[in-house]
C-alpha cells in the first residue's frame, strides 16, 4: 500500500464534509426563512407590505405594530391587544406544568420504587391516556368542569390540561426513575426516612435533567394548544393561541397583517426561550430516557 | 440465646421458592458468612433480615426480639450495599449524618458521631467531598461510616467488596476483621467469594438453590463438607472429586480408580474406615483436596494415612509459591499442589502421596458424605 490511500481518504472525508455543511445550511435557511418573514414584516408599516414584497427589508423602521399587537388590537369585540390574553395563558400554564410535573414524578417514584401487584397494568393505561385524542374527551370535561363549576375559568383549563399531561409526565418520570439504584431507596429506608423524605431529599435532587425535558414538553403543549382552549375557556379566559385566531381572523376592518405578524411572534416567544434556554437538556434527557427505559 | 435467629425462613416471589425453610444463630459478636453461587437466595436472605423484603413463613429475632414485622428502620441494623448506595446529592459528611438527621438528632450531636466515625475509618478529610469525587475505596469506607455511625446491634453486609479491584479487595478484607474485632458486633455477610467467606467468617452458611447446605465454622466446612456441592464450592483451587470402587481384599479395604492408561489406581484404606466398609463392592466419590495430594517430600510426615502411588502427570502449572500437577483419575482432572520446587516434568511419570487422613467420600447417590 502506498501512502496515496490514506490521502484520498481524508481527501473524501472533507468532501463529505463539505456536502454534510451545505446541506445543512440549506436546510437552515429553509427553516428559518418563515421567522425572517414574519420578523421583517412586522416591523414595516402596513403600506409597505401591500407594495406586494414580503422578502424586502423594511424602508421604514416601526414597532407600531408590536405596540399595537400587545396593547389595543381588536380581539374579538375588545380592543385589549394580546396582553390580558398573554397573561391568562401564563396563569394556566404554569400551575399545569407544576402540577403535572409533580404527579408525574411521584407516579414514576411508586411505579419504579415501591411496586405493587398490578404496577404494570397500571402503568400500560397510563401511557395508553397519551394515545386518547383530544376530541374524544371534549363533552366528558365539559361535563365534569361544569359539575366542578370552573367551567369558563383559567383554573378549569389548568386543570384539564394537568390531567391530560399526566400520562406524559408518568411515561417521562418511570422510565428515569427505572434506571436509578433500588440501593439507594434501601438505603434510605433503613435511614428511616419515609415514603416523602425519600422522595424529597434523595429522588428528586437527582432529577434535573427529566424535570427540565418535562417542564419544556408540558410548557410548549400546554402554551400551543388551542382545541381545550377554544372549547372550554370564555371570552375573558381565552389562552393567547386562541385571541391569535381571533385577532387573525377577524372579518371586520382592515387586515393589518403587521399587526398579526407581531402578534404571532409574541405568541410563540414564551416556548422559543424556553427552548433556547434549556433545549439542550431536552435532546439530552430524551436520549437517556430512550437508552435507558 | 442466639443473637441473632433465623427459623424456618420461606420466601417466595409468587410460584418461585427463593429460600426454603433456612434455620440460622449466631452469637453476640459472631461472623456470619452467608456464601453461595449466585441466585442461590444469599442476597435475598440478607435483604429479610433488614426488613427489605417480607417473609412468606418462618420468624427472625435480634437480641431476642421478633423482628418479623417491624420497619427496617426500627430493627437496629445497619447495611452496606454493594454499591455502597451512597446518596449522590449530599456530600460525605451529610451522607453519614442522614439517618441522625430523619431522627431529629441536633446538630452538635449529629457533627460530634460524623467526627468519631470518620476518625475511626481515616475519612476526616473527605467530609466535605460529594460520593462522585471519591474512589472505589473511600465510597466503601464512607458506606461502612453511615453503617458504623448508627451503632446497631447487626451489621449486614451485601458483597462489600465485590466492586473494588483485586488488591484494594485484599486491604479491604482484612480492615473489615480488623474492625469487627475492635468493635466485636455481630455481623452478617453475604458474597459469593470462598476466600472472603473463610478469612472472616466465626460461622458459614453455604446455600444453594434456596437451601441450606452447611452451617458451621470454617474449618468444619473446609475439612468435614457435608456433601459434594459444599466440598466443591469452598476451596481454591477445588476439591478433587474423584469416581472410585471400594473392593475389598481380605486384610482391608481399598480405592481402584481407572487411569488413562495401564491397570487402575489403587489405594489401601487405613484402618478404621469403618463407614466405608458399608460399601465395599460399591462406589464412592473420593474427596481429596489439593494439598492433601502432593510429592512426597512435601507429604504431612505427622499423618499416618499417606499412601504413595504413581500417577502419569499430564499439566504442569508453577504458581509461584506452589506448582500444581494436573494428573487424571477415574475420568476426571485431578489436581495436585505440589512444593513449589518439586521435580516434575509433564508428560512423566511421578510418586504422589495421597493423605487419606485428609480425604473424605461421598455417596455418588445422593451427593452426601458418607466417611
Amino acid at each position: 500500500m502506498s501512502a496515496a490511500a490514506p490521502d484520498t481518504a481524508v481527501r473524501t472525508a472533507s468532501l463529505t464534509r463539505i456536502l454534510i455543511y451545505c446541506a445543512l445550511i440549506l436546510f437552515a435557511f429553509y427553516y428559518l426563512l418563515p421567522l425572517y418573514v414574519m420578523l421583517v414584516n412586522s416591523v414595516k408599516p402596513l403600506d409597505e407590505i401591500r407594495q406586494g414584497d414580503m422578502l424586502s427589508l423594511p424602508q421604514q423602521f416601526t414597532l407600531d405594530p408590536w405596540f399595537s399587537a400587545w396593547s389595543t388590537a381588536q380581539i374579538g369585540v375588545q380592543p385589549t391587544g394580546l396582553k390580558p390574553y398573554f397573561l391568562n395563558s401564563i396563569l394556566m400554564v404554569v400551575p399545569a406544568v407544576a402540577a403535572s410535573t409533580l404527579l408525574g414524578a411521584l407516579n414514576g417514584y411508586v411505579l419504579t420504587k415501591w411496586r405493587f401487584p398490578g404496577d404494570n397494568l397500571v402503568f400500560t393505561l397510563m401511557l395508553l391516556s397519551c394515545f386518547i385524542p383530544f376530541q374524544i374527551v371534549l363533552i366528558p370535561m365539559a361535563k365534569v368542569l361544569g359539575l366542578l363549576g370552573i367551567a369558563g375559568t383559567t383554573w378549569g383549563l389548568s386543570l384539564v390540561h394537568a390531567i391530560y399531561g399526566i400520562g406524559f409526565t408518568t411515561l417521562f418520570f418511570r422510565n428515569y426513575y427505572e434506571a436509578f439504584p433500588t440501593e439507594l431507596v434501601r438505603a434510605a429506608m433503613i435511614d428511616g426516612a419515609s415514603f416523602f423524605q425519600i422522595f424529597r431529599r434523595i429522588l428528586l435532587p437527582s432529577s434535573g435533567p427529566i424535570i427540565v425535558v418535562t417542564v419544556i414538553w408540558q410548557f410548549t403543549n400546554i402554551w400551543n394548544d388551542f382545541l381545550f382552549g377554544v372549547s372550554f375557556a370564555d371570552s375573558y379566559s381565552l389562552p393567547m393561541t386562541v385571541a391569535l385566531n381571533n385577532l387573525v381572523s377577524s372579518s371586520t376592518g382592515v387586515k393589518e397583517y403587521n399587526v398579526h405578524f407581531a402578534g404571532a411572534i409574541l405568541a410563540a416567544l414564551p416556548t422559543l426561550i424556553v427552548y433556547v434556554v434549556s433545549g439542550r437538556y431536552f435532546v439530552r434527557g430524551l436520549m437517556a430516557g430512550a437508552v435507558k427505559g | 440465646m442466639p443473637f441473632l435467629e433465623i427459623k424456618s425462613l420461606e420466601k417466595r416471589f409468587g410460584n418461585v421458592d427463593v429460600l426454603k425453610g433456612i434455620d440460622l444463630a449466631i452469637e453476640e459478636g459472631g461472623f456470619l458468612v452467608l456464601v453461595g453461587p449466585s441466585g442461590c437466595g444469599k442476597s435475598t436472605l440478607l435483604n429479610t433480615i433488614a426488613g427489605l423484603e417480607t417473609i412468606t413463613a418462618g420468624e427472625i429475632h435480634i437480641n431476642g426480639r421478633k423482628v418479623n414485622d417491624l420497619h427496617p428502620s426500627e430493627r437496629d441494623i445497619a447495611m452496606v450495599f454493594q454499591s455502597y448506595a451512597l446518596y449522590p446529592n449530599m456530600t460525605v459528611a451529610q451522607n453519614i449524618a442522614f439517618g441522625m438527621e430523619i431522627k431529629g438528632v441536633p446538630k452538635p450531636e449529629r457533627d460530634k458521631a460524623v467526627n468519631d466515625v470518620s476518625e475511626t475509618l481515616q475519612i476526616k478529610h473527605l467530609l466535605d467531598r460529594k460520593p462522585s469525587q471519591l474512589s472505589g475505596g473511600q465510597r466503601q469506607r464512607v458506606a461502612m461510616g453511615r453503617a458504623l455511625v448508627r451503632r446497631p446491634l447487626v451489621f449486614l453486609f451485601d458483597e462489600p467488596l465485590s466492586n473494588l479491584d483485586a488488591k484494594l479487595r485484599v486491604d479491604m478484607r482484612t480492615e473489615i476483621k480488623r474492625l469487627h474485632q475492635s468493635m466485636k458486633t455481630t455481623i452478617v455477610y453475604v458474597t459469593h467469594d470462598q476466600i472472603e467467606a473463610m478469612t472472616l467468617a466465626s460461622r458459614i452458611a453455604v446455600l444453594k438453590d434456596g437451601i441450606l447446605q452447611q452451617f458451621g465454622t470454617p474449618a468444619e466446612i473446609y475439612n468435614h463438607p457435608s456433601n459434594m456441592f459444599v466440598a466443591d464450592f469452598m476451596g481454591s483451587p477445588a476439591m478433587n472429586l474423584i469416581p472410585a470402587s471400594v473392593e475389598a481384599n481380605g486384610h482391608g479395604l481399598r480405592l481402584s480408580m481407572p487411569q488413562r492408561s495401564g491397570d487402575p489406581l489403587t489405594l489401601a484404606l487405613p484402618e478404621g474406615a469403618g463407614r466405608i466398609a458399608k460399601h465395599a463392592g460399591g462406589n464412592v466419590i473420593f474427596g481429596i483436596r489439593p494439598e492433601a495430594l502432593t510429592d512426597p517430600d512435601g507429604a504431612d510426615r505427622n499423618s499416618a494415612g499417606v499412601v504413595l502411588s504413581e500417577c502419569q502427570i499430564e499439566v504442569v502449572e508453577p504458581a509461584g509459591s506452589d506448582t500444581f500437577a494436573v494428573t487424571h483419575l477415574g475420568g476426571k482432572q485431578v489436581v495436585a499442589r505440589l512444593r513449589a520446587d518439586a521435580r516434575v516434568a509433564a508428560g512423566s511419570r511421578m510418586k504422589l502421596a495421597f493423605n487419606l487422613d485428609k480425604a473424605v467420600f461421598f455417596d455418588p447417590g445422593t451427593q452426601l458424605r458418607i466417611a
